[in-house]
């Protein structure tokens, strides 16, 4: 390991909590939406979307597999990957609020993934220069991921925006209902400020301007309006979650509950 | 829905220095989406580096009507193939 990585042991406990939250809330945050992408396999407008979002689904498990891995590894309790996916209920998780919510019509699910790609690109490319250089490593691989998923998310959210009156009227309902859940994404807490501090993690409040420039640019051409600020912050990141995670989880984790320790 | 979208021809270049290749078909609104469909329907296994889409409806294709008048002139011109030449045993590098 590179000299620039801080090991656990290097950090005080209250930051090791820290960091095991801060890269838990990552993994979580990308398990979840990949699960939500997941059930529109078979039920997306034409095949081609199918195995698109299918695609984006993958990815972002792909990236909660290392993170939850390296996670498991940070807490240091022996929990690896699918003990913290599949054996955690709701108030475990650390996902963002967003990403919880239902995929709704295709607008919707388009614009979830579209604030969420947006901030992602910021989170990971900040990560990039962390002094835990395997997180930096993760960032790094799912940097290229999340520039594709933009260029997939911001298109369509163009397309349906400057489509139909239809499609314009259904893409900006879905943005000004799921709005109230990006106070969120740059809240920092004690985690992130610990983690700031620690020089592991980019600091919340310089991102902010940068994804509200990209946000904003992305609507314009996507002639759609910004939504007022709605400054309440929600906390799926603290395990306070909406109804809609626990249904979610249910059906996700159903046969490792029901069949404990199965694999195939 | 994808019925209204027009037809794209997805022509896939495997690795640098070799051709682009026609490997399918994908059904997109706009050309951006043609690439992003073809990226997502034939590059799943790391099959290329570089995609070309085009409009189906843009291809002239030969009427096989007239087969027999564009192809079957060729049939007896076997001269035309280099392996019809014998070549002398003098000639080392040819």
């Amino acid at each position: 390991m590179s000299a620039r990585t801080h090991a656990p042991s290097e950090l005080d406990p209250a930051q090791q909590e820290a960091h095991f939250r801060y890269v838990l809330r990552l993994g979580d945050t990308s398990l979840v939406l990949g699960q939500r992408l997941g059930e529109w396999v078979g039920h997306a407008p034409a095949l081609e979307e199918d195995l698109g979002l299918a695609n984006l689904a993958l990815d972002l498990i792909g990236q909660a597999r290392l993170l939850l891995t390296y996670a498991g590894e940070l807490e240091g309790r022996g929990r690896d990957e699918d003990a913290l996916a599949f054996l955690r209920d709701a108030p475990e998780f650390a996902n963002l609020t967003l990403v919880e919510q239902p995929n709704g019509d295709f607008g919707q699910t388009i614009v979830r993934q579209w604030l969420l790609d947006a901030w992602q690109l910021e989170i990971y490319e900040g990560l990039l220069v962390s002094a835990d250089t395997r997180l930096g490593a993760i960032a790094a691989k799912a940097l290229k991921e999340t520039r594709y998923h933009h260029r997939f998310s911001s298109g369509w959210l163009m397309r349906l925006g400057d489509g139909t009156q239809e499609s314009h009227d259904r893409v900006q309902g879905a943005l000004d209902s799921l709005w109230r859940f990006t106070a969120e994404l740059f809240a920092a807490d004690d985690v992130d400020e610990r983690m700031e501090a620690a020089a592991i993690a980019p600091a919340l409040m310089e991102l902010a301007p940068r994804w509200s420039a990209r946000i904003d640019e992305d609507l314009r051409a996507a002639t759609l309006k910004r939504p007022a600020a709605q400054p309440y912050p929600w906390h799926g990141r603290r395990g306070v979650h909406t109804e809609h995670l626990g249904h979610m989880l249910t059906e996700m984790q159903h046969l490792q509950r029901t069949y404990p320790g199965v694999r195939w | 829905m994808s019925e209204d979208w027009p037809l794209y021809e997805v022509f896939i270049r495997s690795r640098s220095g070799l051709e682009h290749k026609h490997v399918g078909s994908v059904h997109a609104a706009d050309a951006r989406m043609a690439i992003e469909h073809a990226r997502d329907v034939y590059t799943r296994r790391q099959e290329g580096v570089s995609i070309w889409a085009v409009r189906s409806a843009d291809i002239i294709a030969s009427d096989p009507e007239e087969a027999d008048s564009l192809f079957e002139p060729a049939r007896d011109k076997v001269y035309r193939h280099p392996t019809f030449y014998a070549i002398p045993e003098e000639v080392k590098n040819l």
